[in-house]
């Protein structure tokens, strides 16, 4: 009844030949990888929650077989001393706890661990938020305990980590809810006025009682109060600062607007005179605080990058003390204190090597997705991981001295800094309202030695109909509206600029490796070179590799199911391991560890990622080639770029070989290889005299300052933390179609901002003669000042569909 | 026209209780996550109560 499937059921990855892992899932035998999904799945059946795999749109992350040292692990977070700094408890024995969850892809994971672990006894409350995958957990300490909860949220394929939410979330929901209510004060109020204003306007043409007329206007200016004092008051704070720096920012005009036209109608409903503008007051701030509301959407989202990078640091660590080892939370460690670090281990703090020689996985903060060998004298960097073999290190710098969290800082300036773009923005309207003050000064100045009577209603007339709200909402409303369509699609936009440079892209330079590459090895050849056969040398080199967790090892050892028994290990780090297998004893690993003491030897293979099995007298059986796998939807992409009249180049720190195979299959026909990050930044800045556009692609922390140094810098959402942190857009998707995608957005953006500005000056050109002259009355003035507005804003929701 | 005078105070008492009623959802919470909710309201925890979906009898019906 069951179809042999050729893809894990539950994460997707392609079960080995041969496999057994089999469950029955909602009625049907369902293949999986490895022992790790089955035991995820099992749990998930188990649990009666197998509607999962109905709902779910994505596939689950590959489960790790739960080592049983790493739950015993999960029990030092009972600990009082390790809670104190994320636990808050209510009541006595009531605590609550904030937990970042790995793993959530899609709306079914939540619903999963909502209900798994909201069943468990104990549990009070655990909610999890889909937008920022956080969880808020609220447990009975009496009943169960929280290492407990962390070992079920484990059992079905989810990592939790405990993290100190004060810092930045707190700050972000309290910005958020702030913006929320002073969004809903002026959206309520700028209907109601709104309502009011039509009457009027239809009172002005039809007649009207004087006395219905006047409350009318009270009932307005009692509405407006409130968007004014409360909703605007970011404006008028805003300009205030500008002020006094000296400087004319944007919100000043934007001030001056909605402060002039509320002042004037409150004369206006006090002395029973002129016109009011109520209307216009609370509907442009409602709009104002709605582009500025999505643009913080974004913001905020872009800075909880920063809050994951807590998870790359263990919570406890082992301190090697003269009577022995002990557990302590890694808040406690001093300076010069000597850690172990266990194999598999995450590093707690900056530090040295003292004794042990093993492999570092610096992925997280290089890119580079193999482990680099360390020895005694080396530094460890906190976050990184210890892959082979235990490792002694003295603590030299810990918490905020540590390299972790200066990229931590970095990452909250760069999001807090203001785009350079912005700034010339800004400059434009500070001469915008310059001359506009001017002109009315000078209308006013006009009007008062001709007709002292008319003067104060025509410079108000001049003021409202030529305010610049059309023009301030022209750009914000399109970059908003595209901002939000590209948010959808998984491209980041984290710097205002970003957009509109990325329209004017002429050339579009790729990093390889984690870019138009997945980053990830996978075995591309087998050569056999003695007796056996390439299925034999596979069996072979996998039980070998059993024990081993350098990535290399972890391929070759899931090439075979079930391999025979390797036994008599011995480990070279970052070289290889000699072993016997069926009776006879292999090597394998590095050519020149796997073939010494023989007179063979190999020669280079071009670039690529290799090990070599060996007999134990150095005759080579068998070379295996690993190489990086182009993404699927890279060369689709790359077609719709280059049909967009986008120069591509692919600047590589590669083997030129290896470049330009790539650059081959992807139809790219400019390639640089075996280049430094300062070669790629040269080739940059070369490009740049010529007057190119630049837009950069890439992952790595290499890439950071080349990331840095182009006009528009795109990171990989899967790459490292500091290349994200210096991009300005993330395409957390990971699709390179989208890419294009936004290329595409971006260019229809500026087009919209084209005619935004094109309309919104043509405008004002017409309207404000027409004012200084006196022909406009201010109610016309009011109605052509929110039509231009509402014209721009319905002109820029094109873009959102 | 009259009526205006009772009508309009009685709409601005109306939007007060709106706002009031937003200060609230905001103040608890229900704007935190506005992806969530959309997908949530899809997944049926009473599945396995309705008659036809109850687990054993799913098996006797063979694969869907």
């Amino acid at each position: 009844m069951s179809k042999p499937q050729d893809s894990c059921y539950h994460c997707g990855l392609p079960v080995p030949e041969g496999s057994h892992y089999q469950l029955e899932i909602l009625g049907q035998k369902r293949n999986m990888c490895c022992p790790g999904c089955k035991a995820v799945a099992q749990a998930i059946v188990d649990g009666g929650l197998s509607d999962f795999y109905k709902h779910r749109t994505e596939n689950s992350a590959t489960a790790k077989t739960t080592v049983p040292e790493l739950l015993d692990e999960l029990a030092l977070y009972d600990r009082p001393e390790l809670q104190r700094s994320f636990v808050i408890s209510d009541e006595a024995n009531i605590k609550q706890a904030a937990l970042i969850l790995e793993g959530i892809v899609c709306a079914a994971c939540v619903w999963l661990n909502e209900r798994h672990v909201g069943s468990l006894p104990g549990v009070l409350e655990f909610s999890v938020n889909y937008a920022t995958h956080r969880a808020l957990l609220r447990w009975d300490d009496s009943q169960i305990h929280l290492s407990d909860i962390l070992r079920e949220i484990a059992a079905i394929g989810y990592i939790a980590h405990p993290f100190d939410s004060g810092r930045q979330e707190q700050l972000y929901k309290k910005e958020r809810a702030m913006a929320l209510r002073r969004l809903a004060v002026a959206g309520f109020g700028a209907m109601q006025v709104m309502m009011l204003a039509v009457g009027l306007y239809a009172g002005e043409h039809y007649g009207m009682a004087e006395n219905m007329k006047q409350f009318f206007r009270w009932v307005s200016l009692f509405i407006a109060i409130p968007v004014v004092l409360y909703s605007a008051r970011t404006f008028f704070s805003g300009a205030w600062g500008d002020l006094k720096r000296r400087r004319l920012g944007m919100d000043v005009p934007v001030a001056l607007a909605i402060g002039s036209a509320f002042a004037a109608s409150l004369y206006a409903t006090v002395s029973h005179s002129g016109e009011v503008y109520f209307d216009s007051v609370t509907m442009f701030t409602f709009f104002l605080l709605a582009g500025r509301f999505l643009e913080m959407g974004a913001r905020q989202r872009a800075g909880q990058a920063a809050e994951e990078l807590v998870k790359l640091l263990p919570a406890m660590a082992t301190r090697l003390t003269n009577s022995g080892e002990e557990v302590v939370p890694v808040g406690e460690l001093a300076h010069g204190d000597q850690l172990r670090i266990k194999p598999g281990d995450g590093i707690p703090a900056d530090g040295r090597i003292i004794a042990g020689q093993s492999s570092v996985d610096e992925s997280l903060l290089t890119g580079e997705s193999l482990p680099i060998a360390k020895s005694v004298g080396d530094t460890v960097t906190a976050g990184t991981v210890n892959v082979e073999s235990p490792l002694d290190i003295e603590v030299e710098k810990l918490g905020e001295e540590t390299v972790l969290a200066s990229i931590r800082r970095l990452l909250d300036r760069a999001l807090s800094e203001k785009p350079a773009i912005a700034l010339v923005a800004d400059r434009v309207a500070g001469w915008f309202v310059g001359g506009l003050l001017l002109v009315a000064m000078l209308v006013a100045a006009y009007w008062y030695f001709h007709a002292p009577a008319q003067a104060f209603w025509i410079v108000l007339s001049v003021l409202v109909v030529t305010c610049p709200c059309a023009l301030s909402l022209a750009t914000p409303a399109a970059m908003t509206a595209a901002t939000g369509s590209l948010t959808r699609l998984g491209v980041l936009t984290t710097r205002g600029h970003a957009l509109e440079t990325l329209a004017q892209v002429s050339h579009m330079l790729f990093d390889k490796t984690g870019t138009l590459t997945s980053g990830r090895l996978s075995l591309t050849e087998v050569r056999p070179l003695g007796e056996l056969d390439r299925k034999g040398c596979l069996r072979i080199a996998a039980a070998l590799e059993q024990a081993s967790e350098h990535p290399v090892a972890r391929l070759l050892a899931q090439q075979v199911v079930a391999p025979p028994r390797a036994s008599e290990l011995v480990a070279t780090p970052g070289q290889g391991i000699e072993g016997t297998v069926e009776g006879l004893r292999y090597r394998i690993g590095r050519s020149g560890y796997a073939l010494t003491g023989s007179g063979y030897a190999l020669e280079a293979s071009s670039g690529f990622s290799h090990a070599v099995l060996a007999t134990s007298e150095g005759r080579p059986l068998a070379e295996f080639l690993f190489s990086d796998v182009i993404r699927p939807e890279a060369k689709a992409s790359m077609q719709q770029l280059q049909q967009a009249g986008i120069e591509l180049q692919i600047l590589s720190g590669d083997q030129p070989q290896v470049v330009a195979q790539v650059a081959r299959e992807l139809g790219i026909t400019a390639w640089q290889a075996g280049l430094s990050p300062a070669d790629k930044l040269a080739a940059i800045k070369q490009l740049q005299q010529g007057q190119a556009v630049v837009g950069m692609v890439g992952d790595g922390v290499n890439d950071a300052p080349v990331l840095a140094g182009a006009e528009v810098s795109v990171a990989m959402g899967s790459g490292t933390q500091l290349a994200q942190a210096s991009a300005d857009m993330v395409l957390l998707s990971g699709q390179l179609t989208h890419l294009a995608k936004a290329v595409m957005v971006a260019r229809k953006a500026r087009a919209i901002v084209r005619q935004n500005l094109a309309w919104a000056i043509l405008y004002n050109l017409v309207a404000l003669p027409l004012a200084a002259a006196g022909f406009i009355a201010p109610w016309m003035a009011a109605i052509g000042m929110s039509t231009s507005s509402l014209i721009v804003v319905v002109n820029a929701l094109r873009l959102s569909r | 026209m009259d009526i205006l005078y009772l009508l309009i105070p009685l709409g601005l008492v109306l939007l007060g209780i709106a706002v009031w009623a937003f200060m609230w959802a905001v103040k608890s919470g229900q704007f935190d996550d506005l992806e969530g909710p959309a997908h949530r309201i899809l997944m049926d925890d009473d599945d396995p109560k309705i008659p036809q979906n109850k687990p054993d009898e799913r098996l006797k019906d063979g694969p869907r």
